[in-house]
């Protein structure tokens, strides 16, 4: 592993295997309650296929930024037909036809490895931009700003979204990132930047699953983790055991609550509705920043 | 042979009830292929308890692998990846440090491979994911298991959709019911290609409604049915009420609204579907309704 200096930005992902358990749920009432203390925060959202942040807050926007990667061209007229850039593409984005001398690319396949530009010694090959999303920075207090990484729809992959999300907001004390669902590329690029990562999870058969698969691939990476049990008191009792056995520590549970759904839905914040989850919510970040410091 | 009818179950937003109801409406058939395509984090087998008798290997793709004893430590790799996936690490013997491949960060492309002067660059295949066909007790079922960290979700999609073709038409199945995976991205595409019908489930949420119409957006781009189900409808009437309007708005009919049951989450404890645990309960019956409805669809 690579030595990099540990800046001075506590940086926390919120993560769940399972979609739909609370991440964002959690992560907009932890970054409220981190304004309300005036803290130097940023809140990252790096759930680029389906980022859901900026509903539950009224900023004013201060930056965009296109994202683009880049995409091969082929000049028809430098080409020989030869095909060793297409033998040397790993993702079958050219497909070229030697007799027929027809050579294509296609751009949705093509992950800007730049291994076709190496393999052509006719300098047929060129790149160009093509855009895959945007990163929109939004000003919400003083201290406090929201930047979303929004991937256009249908995009092969959201990570070049997600890492310049990322690399755009390094500027603050904390920096909360609301993770995209799953354990595959755009969860990783979330979490191996992080400190320590929140675990939000549901106590159902699915919920546990799913959880297992997330501190599987976190223990991988080395990333200390605590979980948030969110709906308490729906399914069974199965994920508590499982927690005790493996000795991971419990960061906050929050029960099934009806109410706490409405809230929710209409894209209201618990921390200001209910004075007692507040407080809950602020010993939640403190806890975190515990974890964070061990 | 009349064409087997593949039914996509999707959402946009994760969490929304997708397999709860997919579950549900493959347990009312009599004779169907299940095509779990949330390879991310699958959930349907739990349910449904398959009884695998195929398991296989998937090669996501490779990582690259330095062979210290022939690297020279030139570095031009370095110069070469992308992906910022090749850097120096500090070394007790080389000063400048060792060039290290960082696993995460290897897009498997094969560049440094192809050009490292000493040929000291191994590409080592990605064997840790599998797919698997099993017997349930309402037909056969696909399914699969991406290992963490992975790529190619959409390819691996993209092959449990094939193996459920090919084990629906050697079973005489004449329906797929396909589990879809969240989001707009590669995964969700692989699932919507090529199927009759797309039945997106939402909840009456802010996210609910923002993700609903990026998936609607993707699914519009296909020569698809499209309809939608709301789940948890009576959570906020007022939502549920808004995504009615913006679907006539866009003329997509709304086949379901289920209420907030909590039955549906103690018959997942059961590991049965929600109309095998409580099917006299309201929810079932409209579970029911949407299943004769999809089956008996015949409109293109």
């Amino acid at each position: 592993m690579s030595v990099t200096t540990k800046s001075s930005v506590m940086k926390i992902a919120i993560a769940s295997g399972k979609g739909g358990t609370g991440k964002t749920f959690i992560s907009t009432n932890l970054f409220a309650i981190a304004v309300r203390e005036n803290r130097n925060v940023v809140l990252t959202d790096c759930d680029a296929e389906e980022p859901n942040v900026t509903e539950f807050f009224h900023g004013r926007v201060i930056d965009r930024k296109t994202i683009t990667q880049n995409v091969a061209q082929i000049d028809q007229e430098k080409c020989v037909y030869c095909g060793i850039c297409r033998d040397w593409c790993s993702y079958n984005a050219i497909i070229c036809l030697q007799e027929k001398k027809h050579i294509c690319l296609i751009e949705d396949l093509c992950h800007d490895c730049g291994a076709c530009l190496a393999a052509c010694q006719y300098g047929a090959i060129s790149e160009k931009e093509k855009t895959i999303g945007e990163v929109i920075t939004f000003s919400i207090a003083e201290n406090a700003l929201i930047t979303e990484a929004r991937a256009h729809i249908g995009v092969y992959s959201p990570v070049p979204v997600i890492k310049a999300a990322l690399t755009l907001t390094a500027d603050a004390d904390i920096m909360l990132m609301d993770a995209p669902p799953g354990i595959s590329c755009p969860f990783i690029a979330t979490v191996v930047p992080a400190d320590f990562v929140v675990l939000v999870t549901e106590p159902t058969p699915f919920g546990l699953n799913d959880l297992k698969l997330s501190v599987q691939t976190l223990e991988q990476l080395s990333k200390p983790f605590g979980v948030v049990i969110n709906r308490a008191g729906l399914g069974d009792d199965r994920m508590y055991e499982w927690l005790d056995e493996k000795k991971i520590p419990l960061l906050m549970k929050i029960p099934y609550d009806k109410k706490i759904a409405q809230i929710y839905s209409e894209s209201r914040l618990l921390v200001n509705e209910d004075l007692s989850y507040g407080q809950a919510f602020a010993r939640l970040l403190i806890n975190i920043e515990r974890s964070c410091q061990k | 042979m009349p064409k087997v009818k593949e039914i996509c179950i999707l959402s946009g937003k994760g969490g929304t009830g997708k397999t709860s109801l997919a579950a549900a409406l493959a347990t009312l058939c009599d004779h169907v292929v299940v095509a779990d395509c949330d390879v991310d984090a699958a959930n349907l087998h739990l349910v449904l308890n398959p009884d695998n008798y195929l398991t296989e290997i998937f090669i996501s793709g490779q990582k690259a692998v330095i062979c210290n004893n022939k690297c020279t430590q030139c570095g031009l790799c370095l110069e070469y990846c992308r992906f910022k996936a090749i850097e120096r690490c500090p070394d007790p013997v080389i000063a400048e440090g060792r060039v290290s491949i960082v696993e995460t960060s290897c897009d498997g492309c094969w560049l440094c491979s192809r050009i490292c002067p000493e040929n000291a660059i191994e590409m080592v295949p990605q064997d840790k994911s599998k797919w698997f066909v099993g017997n349930f007790r309402k037909g056969k079922m696909v399914h699969a298991r991406l290992a963490p960290g992975e790529e190619n979700s959409g390819k691996l999609v993209s092959k449990v959709r094939e193996q459920a073709r090919k084990t629906a038409e050697s079973s005489g199945a004449d329906t797929i019911i396909i589990d879809g995976p969240p989001g707009t991205g590669c995964a969700a595409i692989a699932s919507l290609t090529g199927a009759d019908t797309v039945v997106v489930v939402t909840e009456p949420t802010g996210s609910g409604l923002h993700d609903l119409k990026r998936i609607l957006e993707l699914a519009g781009r296909f020569h698809i049915k499209i309809y939608v189900v709301v789940n948890k409808s009576d959570l906020n009437p007022d939502m549920t009420e808004q995504i009615h309007h913006y679907c006539k708005k866009e003329k997509i009919p709304v086949i379901g609204n289920l209420p907030f049951d909590t039955e549906m989450v103690r018959a997942m404890v059961q590991c049965q579907t929600v109309t095998e645990w409580a099917p006299g309960s309201a929810i079932s019956g409209i579970i029911k309704k949407i299943h004769r409805f999809l089956i008996t669809d015949h409109t293109r």
